[in-house]
């Protein structure tokens, strides 16, 4: 009967209503040739370093849109509570959307606590929540903060995988930020030396990646205090224009100038009120 | 805690497919559904959907199964007792009730999920007929 499907209650959460019709029209699509709209990406450079009190994240700005760059100058670096912050690369509206129900989550479970969230709280929430969905939600992430227990770098990959390391990085442009890295860590650095390491690993992200690009924010987070620095540097600035096409007067050489006044008469006036409520 | 992996959950879960066409005077509705098949019907529409449905079920399952074997068999027992008690203080069935009980038990009030944020059911375009859902409440359908 067509009304048993009405008569149960209807839940919250992810309605998979339209997945078969979406295929439907992929198939119809790719046969005429054209293609679906791609989804906001942030093909993106993100790291992350531990030094020696505290951690420091880095993130460029880019959002990309397939190939064309939909956002110059995008916050990549999410906030999950004071003293832990989260910078993520994937889909944009998934790293959003996911950010920020950990977040929430987080202080629930800190109002319950009545402590300062740990960042292995965090880790943990966020790997349940990302496998539970099968990789579907496309948001991998560099997590990072200082709790009792010390400073704690940890990425997460979009199935639920994460790895505890002193220094990461994701996203397309991880790889040329990984070089750097692995070129000039080392363990127990001071803040600068740090500041220095990840920005030097955002632009070699910046500069090598078509999906990374703009500047760098960075975010040095220590017992106590969170610096949240944007833009730290910007590495990409547009250009300005050397020439201008306009003319000046007298440009052109005048040769003759003739002026003809036109004699007009008012013939009727009226007055007529305008609305400009 | 989320161990269990995908598959185990396939097997005991309850099946999603309805198997009467959807939309107005049970004809099926092409825009939505596409073409009618038995495979359309049986197969879910998305690898997620089976395991999504059957979420809260199988975590009970676990947790159920895992204080069974921690402290014996009356503490789930006991547990089940308060949630079928909790969940039988509701609205009738085509209003929204808040299930406070419910969720205070289960821990769900101090955590907000997809399924607070996205397709809210008191926010939803369609309402159920009052009459089939009590009905089919009560049994009488």
């Amino acid at each position: 009967m067509a009304t048993l499907t009405a008569s149960r209650p209807s839940l919250g959460g992810f309605s998979f209503e339209n997945c078969k019709r979406n295929g439907l029209l992929e198939g119809e699509a790719n046969k005429v040739g054209c293609s679906l709209p791609a989804a906001r990406k942030t093909g993106t450079t993100i790291c992350g370093v531990t030094f020696k009190d505290g951690v420091v994240l880095g993130a460029d700005t880019r959002a990309t849109e397939g190939m064309v760059v939909a956002d110059k100058n995008c916050s990549k670096i999410h906030y999950i509570s004071p003293n832990i912050y989260c910078c993520g690369a994937g889909t944009a509206a998934d790293t959003e959307m996911t950010t920020q129900l950990i977040s929430s989550n987080l202080e629930l479970h800190a109002l319950s606590t009545g402590r300062l969230p740990r960042v292995a709280t965090a880790n943990r929430m966020l790997k349940q929540m990302l496998f539970r969905y099968q990789g579907y939600i496309g948001a991998a992430l560099v997590l990072g903060g200082v709790d009792c227990n010390g400073p704690h770098l940890y990425s997460i990959y979009p199935h639920g995988s994460t790895d505890k390391l002193p220094y990461v990085t994701m996203g397309s442009g991880s790889l040329a930020a990984m070089a750097v890295f692995e070129d000039r860590y080392k363990p127990e650095m001071e803040e600068d030396d740090a500041k220095r390491l990840v920005r030097d690993a955002i632009a070699a992200g910046i500069f090598n990646d078509l999906g990374s690009g703009s500047n760098i924010d960075l975010c040095v987070i220590t017992k106590g205090k969170v610096d949240y620095i944007r833009p730290h540097d910007e590495a990409n600035k547009k250009g300005v224009r050397t020439g201008d096409y306009k003319y000046k007067r007298g440009t052109t050489g005048v040769l003759t100038k003739l002026v003809t006044p036109l004699n007009l008469d008012l013939v009727e006036e009226s007055i007529q009120t305008m609305d400009t409520s | 805690m989320n161990t269990r992996g995908l598959r185990s959950q396939l097997k005991d879960s309850v099946p999603v497919a309805g198997f009467c066409p959807q939309g107005a005077y049970g004809v099926q509705d092409t825009l939505r559904s596409g073409f009618t098949s038995v495979k359309n019907e049986l197969l879910p529409s998305h690898p997620l959907e089976i395991s999504e449905k059957n979420f809260q079920l199988n975590q009970d399952k676990m947790n159920f199964s895992t204080l069974r074997n921690i402290q014996g068999l009356h503490a789930p027992l006991k547990l089940q007792m308060e949630y079928r008690a909790a969940r039988q203080i509701q609205r009738l069935p085509f209003l929204q009730s808040s299930h406070l009980a419910l969720d205070t038990l289960r821990g769900s009030d101090e955590s907000i999920g997809f399924e607070d944020i996205l397709n809210d059911p008191a926010q939803s375009e369609v309402m159920g007929e009052p009459h089939m859902m009590v009905e089919y409440k009560l049994g009488m359908l």
